[in-house]
């Protein structure tokens, strides 16, 4: 009897430590605050249409270059410092559809409320309601407003990126740059306003709900 | 003094005691102190800590929300405090410890029943159920809906002839809000006139949310499909918090944002501003219509005129230069045709015109210039 209750127990706490760590579980946290002393950030992220990393490949994901090391990570947890001008590059890898809501198409809380294409010329809207200009992804803070549309790639170039992290030299992809300032410390989540989780219930499941993926926190520090 | 728990002796008359002494008359003593303390607690309740309650005055609706927790407040307070004043009074009058030396106290007479206490017991309970039931029901449907969504064809509506419609479109996890009279604009942020009459349509283009004005006292379920509509009339300039009331995906509780009540100048300028501002992308937005019909397993999906509706009305008309547009849907193509009315930049009066060009073409005639 004392063994069979010592093995229940021995899997009980297997069981609840299992849980746990996967409950507890989260990205890792990519540091652009430390060592800052004044002066911009500069952010380098990818989206990826198959992340090709972690407990689901298939996902479409953002992946962040590291200040340090300059090597792609995937997470979404970003640290950055507090009223400081951020300068976003975004190589957007992915292939785009039309907008749910043409509203997510236009460019709003940026410096200057514009952002700048692969060819060097700003622009402030993308009409997604045509198939000449689909819309892959967006990067959205609502709390701080800030929304940058990213135009989609053909998916029929031999140089399309399948699974990630894609390399922006030499992979199909639509370079977007952008800048903003940081405010006051705090966690902003940021997300995808297009629905861009396939093959789940409006698209909003799946990586568009799981954190490291298409979500996300600013995590401003003081 | 012996024996003084239970019986009926202290109800009418003046009962003695076995050395003579006069008995005190517990129960006239419990109302007493039961009705002063009832008195004073509703006084202090509605007139100091009443006005502050939650949610504020800023609304016709959100004063009626308060109004109606502060009468169900001063009803229910006395009847907690009965008890309470019983409760203590019982407790400090006749513990064991007071009677110690002078027999038991627990063995008093058997306790009967009173039927007038009875019949009166029943009656005040029932009449002050059915008058909280009746008072309740009333103040929820009469004054327009009382700030809660009604569906699309609303029974109980503002008498007012000039409505703002906003229209709040719910995403996961962002509320969006459009304009019809200010060309369909769609915004990141709700602001609105003070001394207006507002109807709030509220759709979602996915799953279930709930748009909870909280300031404002509004409350409507956004549903995909459905034109949910929620009346109010503002009375205060001041902030607003807007969340996400009902459990919509994981990042529900990032689901909120901060709309503004300003002057009817300041919103009327901001409503320009704003259009204009916005022109370049409004005419990519699909023409204004009260529902959305939206693709489950995709990006895509298209606005759809599901209810029939005009986008316009008659009273629906806040700071519309063209007012009473008409979707007709057909099975390929949406058009519009309208019957429209101008009115001047602060909206104070307007003349009969026509027009029939889309809601997104609109061009503004506000004193004479053209936006």
């Amino acid at each position: 009897m004392a063994i069979v209750l010592g093995m229940f127990a021995v899997v009980l706490v297997l069981v609840v430590f299992a849980a746990m760590s996967f409950v507890g579980s989260e990205p890792a946290t990519v540091d652009f605050a430390s060592g800052h002393h004044g002066g911009s950030v500069t952010l380098v992220a990818q989206t990826d249409g198959a992340v090709g990393t972690g407990a689901h490949p298939t996902w479409v994901s953002y992946q962040v270059k590291t200040p340090s090391t300059h090597k792609w990570v995937h997470t979404t947890l970003w640290q950055l410092p507090e009223h400081t001008k951020i300068n976003v590059t975004i190589y957007q890898f992915d292939s785009g559809g039309p907008l749910r809501n043409q509203h997510w198409g236009q460019v709003t809380g940026t410096d200057g409320t514009t952002a700048t294409r692969t060819t060097g010329t700003t622009f402030k809207i993308i009409n997604g309601t045509t198939s000449k200009t689909p819309i892959g992804h967006t990067f959205t803070v609502p709390a701080l407003g800030i929304n940058v549309p990213l135009m989609g790639v053909t998916t029929s170039k031999k140089n399309f990126c399948t699974s990630g992290p894609c390399t922006p030299t030499k992979q199909l992809n639509h370079k977007v740059t952008f800048s903003f300032t940081t405010p006051g410390p705090g966690n902003y989540h940021f997300q995808c306003f297009i629905p861009c989780g396939a093959g789940h219930v409006f698209g909003n499941g799946g990586p568009m709900q799981t954190l490291g993926y298409m979500g996300g926190f600013l995590e401003v520090m003081a | 003094m012996s024996q003084v728990v239970g019986g009926d002796g202290a109800v009418g008359s003046v009962p003695v005691d076995e050395q003579g002494g006069r008995r005190p008359n517990h129960v006239w003593r419990i109302v007493g102190i039961w009705v002063v303390l009832s008195v004073v607690g509703d006084l202090v309740f509605w007139f100091v800590a009443g006005p502050h309650v939650p949610p504020g005055t800023m609304t016709t609706t959100a004063s009626g929300a308060q109004f109606d927790f502060n009468v169900l407040f001063v009803v229910a307070l006395p009847v907690i405090l009965g008890v309470w004043t019983y409760l203590v009074y019982a407790i400090v009058m006749w513990r064991a410890s007071r009677w110690v030396g002078e027999g038991d106290p627990v063995r008093g007479p058997t306790a009967r029943s009173n039927l007038k206490v009875q019949v009166a017991w029943i009656v005040t309970t029932t009449i002050t159920v059915l008058a909280m039931f009746v008072f309740g029901t009333v103040e929820l449907i009469v004054p327009a809906g009382a700030g809660g969504a009604e569906g699309p064809n609303p029974v109980w509506t503002p008498a007012s002839k000039s409505i703002l419609p906003i229209q709040v479109i719910a995403q996961q996890w962002q509320f969006t809000y459009r304009y019809p009279t200010f060309g369909g604009m769609e915004t990141n942020n709700l602001i609105v006139p003070n001394d207006t009459t507002i109807a709030f349509h509220v759709t979602s283009l996915d799953v279930i949310h709930s748009f909870w004005a909280y300031q404002l006292g509004v409350k409507a379920d956004a549903n995909p499909s459905v034109d949910d509509v929620a009346y109010t009339k503002t009375r205060q300039t001041g902030t607003v918090t807007i969340r996400c009331s009902e459990l919509c995906g994981i990042w529900h509780g990032a689901m909120f944002d901060y709309g503004k009540v300003v002057s009817k100048a300041e919103f009327m300028k901001w409503g320009i501003a704003t259009e204009k501002a916005l022109a370049a992308n409004t005419k990519n937005l699909p023409p204004f219509a009260w529902t959305y019909v939206p693709d489950a397993n995709g990006a895509s999906g298209v606005y759809a005129d599901t209810s029939g509706q005009a986008p316009y009305s008659k009273t629906q008309k806040y700071g519309a230069t063209k007012a009473a547009q008409k979707i007709v849907k057909s099975p390929t193509t949406v058009t519009t045709t309208a019957t429209a009315t101008s009115s001047t930049a602060t909206a104070t009066s307007a003349t009969t015109s026509t027009a029939t060009s889309a809601i997104r073409k609109l061009t503004r005639q506000a004193s004479g210039t053209t936006l």
